[in-house]
C-alpha cells in the first residue's frame, strides 16, 4: 500500500502532546482560504514522494525512544484511511500513541477498524455557522459537527482547533456558538481547545488579505473558553 | 624554585598596571587577576620534557591548555564540600551551630560559601539544595519559605560573582525544588547554575515538568542522567561548575585539556595521529597533571591546613582530577581531509566512527595511566569534554558538533552525541535553544530528555532562543549584561566577559534553534 507523503517531521512540538513524529499526506478535499500549505491540496506535488507503509515506519522508528507518538496530518489524511490504519497498526506495538489531525469532513464512524487503533483526533471546527464554513472552505460543516459528537462519545476527541481570522467571519459570535455546542460534549469527554492565530505568511496571495489578530484579542477569546471550564492552548 | 628573566618580570609588571587601570574590571575581578599574575612568576612544578612547546606555543602549535590554573596550584580547582554534614553538625571553625530552621539553614550556607575556594575563588558547588533544605521546609509557612529561598538565591547571584557556581536538585521530588524553580523563573538570574538529577524511576513527571518550565523561562536547570552518574561515581556525586560530575566531599585537583584539532594538524595522517602524535601529547599532559596534583597535595599545604579537611567537610581521598579535551570534531574533520576522504563530524558515519576510535584510544590511555592521589576513581583521572574558553577560535567544545554545522534534524544530532557521552564521567553536555512555541508543550522537552537518557546521553541543556538568561557553553549569562559589557561598562559577574569572548569567537548566539 502506498500514499503520497508531503513530508515527515521527526520531532514536532505542535502536533499533539509531547514530542511526536508528524506525517503529512498529500491531497485535500476542501479549500480553506487561509490554507498555509496550499501546495499540499492537489493530488500531485513535486515536493511529495510516494511511500509504502514500511518506508514511513522506517522513518518513524528512528525517533524511538525520543517520541511518545505519531500524528498523521495533511492535506486531509482521512482521504487515505486504509494507509493511516496500516501505519497505526504498526506504531502501536512500538508503544507509540496515534493521533489524527483532520478537517472533519469525512465521517470517522465509517472506519471502526481505524478508530480501534487511533488514540485521538485533533478536529478542526473552522466555523460553527454553516454559511461561514462554506465561505471559508467551500464545504459545509454537517459532517464536521457530527464527527465532533461521535468522537466525544467514544472518548477520542483530543483537541478542537479553530483558526481565528478577523474579517473572514465573526469571531466573537463563532466563539459563543462553539462554546454552546462543545459544552455538552465536554461533559462526555475531556478535550482541549486550540486557538490558532491566523498569520498571512504562506497563504495564497489572493487570500492573504486578512489581518493577524492581536495577542490581546486571542487571550480574550481564550478566556471565554476557560470560563466554561475548557483547557485552552493559544498558538 | 627556578629563576626567570627580567624581561618576563617587566612584562608581568606591565600587565599588573594594565589590570589596575582597567575600566571594565570590577574590584573583585582585578584582585583575582592580580593574584594570577603574581602566581605566573613562579616556577616550582616538576615539568615533563616537551611540555613547553605543546603548552606555551601560540595558535595551531598549542596542543595542551591548562586553563589558567597558574604555576603553583595552591588549592584544588573544584571543591565539593559535604554540606549535609554542615547542616547536621554545624561548623566549629566558623562558630556555626547546627541550624534548627530554614532561616538558619540558609544563613549557615551563605556564610559557609564565603570560605569554599576554587579556581574562580568562588564556590563551584553549592550543594544538593533541595535535599539539604527539605528537612527544614516545614519550619516556616509556605509563603515565608518561598520568600526565604528566593532571597537566598538572589544573595547568591549578587555575591558569588561567577556563574560556574552550581547547585543541584533532584532526583527525588521536594517542596524546596518547586520553590527554587518558581523563584528562578521570577529572578531571571545567571547565578547559580543548576542541574536537575533525573531518573525516570525516581523523579515524577510533574517535578520534571516544573524543571522544564523553569528551564524554558531562565535557561536552568540542565538535566543530568542520574542513573549513568550513579553507575560511575556512586550515589554520592555532585554536578559542579559547568556540568562536572565529581565525588561529593572531594572534587578535582586540576583540569587540563588536549586541543585535538591542533594535534591533528601536526599529524601526517590518521595512523600518525593515532599511533604517534596523540599518544605523545597525551603522555605529556598526563605527566603535567601528575606534577600539578603532587604539588597541591605534597607542597601547597592546602590539605594540611584547611578547616574543610580538619572538620571533615572534604577528604583528600575523595579528590580526583579531570583529563579534558576539546575539538574532537575539528580533529576528525582535519584527519578525514588529510586522507582525502569526504565526511564531516556530525553528518557522516565515517566521521562518527573515527571519533569513536579516537575516544577509545584516549579512554584506554587514561585507564592505563596511574594517576597520583586519585584513589576515589580507581587511581585514574576522569575524562572531561571541556566546553571551551573565551579565547578559543576555531576550537569546538568537547565532543560537540560545531555551531553552524548542526544537522537539520535534532534526532540526527542526538544520534551522533549518543556515541560520545559515555566516555565522560566528569562531564560533557549538549545545549539546545528551543523555539518559544515549545512553551505551550513542555512535554516535548520532557520526551527528548527521557529518550536521550535511555540512549545513554549524559547531560542536556535547553533554553528559549529569545530569553535574557542564556547558556554560553556550560555557564549562564544575561544577554542584557553582555550588551553592557560590550559597550565598555563593568558588570558584576566575571563570566559575562567570558560570554562576550565566546559570542564573538565561538558564535554561541548562532546555535541552531530547535
Amino acid at each position: 500500500m502506498k500514499a503520497t507523503v508531503v513530508k515527515i517531521i521527526p520531532f514536532s512540538c505542535v502536533d499533539g502532546p509531547g514530542n511526536r513524529t508528524a506525517i503529512f499526506l498529500q491531497g485535500c478535499n476542501i479549500n480553506c482560504k487561509y490554507c498555509h500549505n496550499p501546495e499540499t491540496r492537489g493530488p500531485k506535488n513535486p515536493e511529495a514522494t510516494e511511500m509504502t507503509v514500511e518506508e514511513v515506519m522506517e522513518r518513524v522508528k528512528k525517533q524511538v525512544p525520543f517520541i511518545r507518538g505519531i500524528t498523521v496530518s495533511g492535506g486531509e489524511c482521512m482521504l487515505h484511511p486504509e494507509f493511516v490504519q496500516a501505519i497505526f497498526e504498526q506504531a502501536k506495538p512500538l508503544g507509540l500513541t496515534t493521533l489524527i489531525d483532520s478537517n472533519g469532513t469525512i465521517p470517522f464512524e465509517k472506519y471502526p477498524e481505524l478508530m480501534a487503533v487511533t488514540d485521538g483526533v485533533m478536529l478542526d471546527i473552522k466555523a460553527m455557522n454553516r454559511e461561514d464554513h462554506i465561505k471559508i472552505t467551500d464545504h459545509d460543516n454537517d459532517t464536521v459537527l457530527a464527527n465532533a459528537k461521535y468522537l466525544a462519545e467514544c472518548g477520542k476527541l483530543y483537541e478542537v482547533r479553530s483558526v481565528i481570522v478577523p474579517g473572514l467571519y465573526n469571531g466573537d459570535k463563532n466563539a459563543d456558538a462553539l462554546i454552546e455546542f462543545l459544552e455538552p460534549l465536554h461533559q462526555l469527554s475531556d478535550f482541549r481547545i486550540k486557538l490558532i492565530t491566523y498569520r498571512p505568511n504562506g497563504v495564497r496571495e489572493e487570500y492573504a488579505i486578512y489581518k493577524q489578530p492581536s495577542k490581546v484579542f486571542m487571550q480574550r477569546l481564550g478566556e471565554r473558553f476557560r470560563e466554561h471550564g475548557f483547557e485552552v492552548v493559544i498558538v | 624554585m627556578r629563576p626567570i628573566t627580567m624581561e618576563r618580570v617587566e612584562d608581568t609588571r606591565k600587565q599588573i598596571l594594565d589590570t589596575i587601570e582597567s575600566a571594565t574590571l570590577t574590584h573583585e575581578q582585578k584582585v583575582t587577576n592580580l593574584a594570577n599574575l603574581a602566581d605566573s612568576l613562579l616556577e616550582v612544578l616538576d615539568l615533563p620534557e616537551g611540555l613547553d612547546e605543546l603548552l606555551n606555543s601560540e595558535g595551531d602549535a598549542k596542543c595542551i591548555c591548562d586553563l589558567f590554573e597558574g604555576h603553583a596550584p595552591m588549592r584544588p580547582r573544584y571543591i565539593a564540600p559535604d554540606y549535609e554534614k554542615l547542616l547536621k553538625e554545624g561548623c566549629e571553625y566558623l562558630r556555626l551551630p547546627a541550624p534548627t530552621d530554614l532561616m538558619e539553614a540558609l544563613n549557615t550556607l551563605l556564610i559557609f560559601y564565603k570560605h569554599v575556594p576554587s579556581i574562580t575563588n568562588y564556590p563551584v558547588y553549592l550543594g544538593q539544595l533541595d535535599e539539604l533544605l527539605e528537612p527544614f521546609v516545614d519550619t516556616v509557612d509556605e509563603a515565608m519559605g518561598r520568600k526565604l529561598v528566593k532571597n537566598f538565591l538572589m544573595n547568591v547571584d549578587r555575591t558569588i560573582l561567577d556563574s560556574f557556581s552550581h547547585a543541584d536538585v533532584g532526583p527525588r521530588e521536594t517542596k524546596i525544588g518547586y520553590y527554587i524553580f518558581d523563584a528562578e523563573k521570577e529572578l531571571q538570574d545567571a547565578v547559580p547554575n543548576i542541574s536537575m538529577k533525573y531518573d525516570a524511576d525516581i523523579t515524577p513527571d510533574h517535578f520534571l515538568k516544573a524543571a522544564v518550565e523553569c528551564g524554558l523561562a531562565c535557561a536552568k536547570p540542565s538535566f543530568a542522567n542520574h542513573k549513568m552518574f550513579v553507575s560511575e561515581l556512586g550515589e554520592r556525586y555532585v554536578i559542579a561548575s559547568c556540568y562536572n560530575g565529581l565525588p561529593l566531599g572531594g572534587g578535582s585537583y586540576t583540569l587540563c585539556r588536549l586541543i585535538l584539532g591542533n594535534i591533528a594538524k601536526r599529524s601526517k595522517d590518521i595512523a600518525d595521529f593515532k599511533e604517534k602524535q596523540l599518544p605523545y601529547v597525551m603522555d605529556i599532559m598526563a605527566r603535567y597533571m601528575d606534577a600539578r596534583v603532587k604539588f597541591e597535595v605534597e607542597e601547597s599545604g592546602y590539605f594540611d591546613n584547611t578547616f574543610l579537611i580538619k572538620e571533615g567537610f572534604i577528604e583528600r581521598e575523595k579528590f580526583t582530577a579531570m583529563y579534558g579535551l576539546v575539538g574532537l570534531a575539528d580533529a576528525v574533520n582535519i584527519l578525514l581531509e588529510k586522507e582525502g576522504k569526504t565526511g564531516r563530524f556530525g553528518h557522516d558515519e565515517i566521521a562518527t566512527q573515527l571519533g569513536v576510535e579516537i575516544m577509545d584510544i584516549i579512554d584506554a590511555f587514561n585507564q592505563n595511566h596511574e594517576a597520583p592521589y586519585c584513589e576515589v576513581t580507581g587511581g585514574h583521572y576522569l575524562l572531561h569534554a571541556q566546553v571551551g574558553i573565551a579565547e578559543d577560535q576555531g576550537i569546538t567544545p568537547g565532543v560537540r558538533i560545531p555551531i553552524g554545522e548542526e544537522p537539520d534534524e535534532l534526532i540526527d544530532q542526538l544520534e551522533v552525541m549518543s556515541h560520545f557521552h559515555k566516555y565522560f564521567p566528569s562531564g560533557t553536555g549538549d545545549i539546545f535553544p528551543v523555539d518559544m512555541t515549545v512553551h505551550a508543550n513542555p512535554e516535548y522537552v520532557m520526551d527528548i530528555i527521557k529518550g536521550s537518557f535511555q540512549r545513554n546521553l549524559r547531560y542536556l541543556s535547553f533554553y528559549s532562543s529569545d530569553n535574557d538568561v542564556i547558556r554560553v557553553t556550560g555557564y549562564l549569562i544575561k544577554r542584557s549584561e553582555l550588551e553592557k559589557l560590550d559597550s565598555g561598562v563593568a558588570v558584576i559577574h566575571d563570566t559575562t566577559a567570558l560570554g562576550l569572548g565566546a559570542s564573538k569567537n565561538g558564535h554561541i548566539l548562532e546555535r541552531k534553534v530547535r
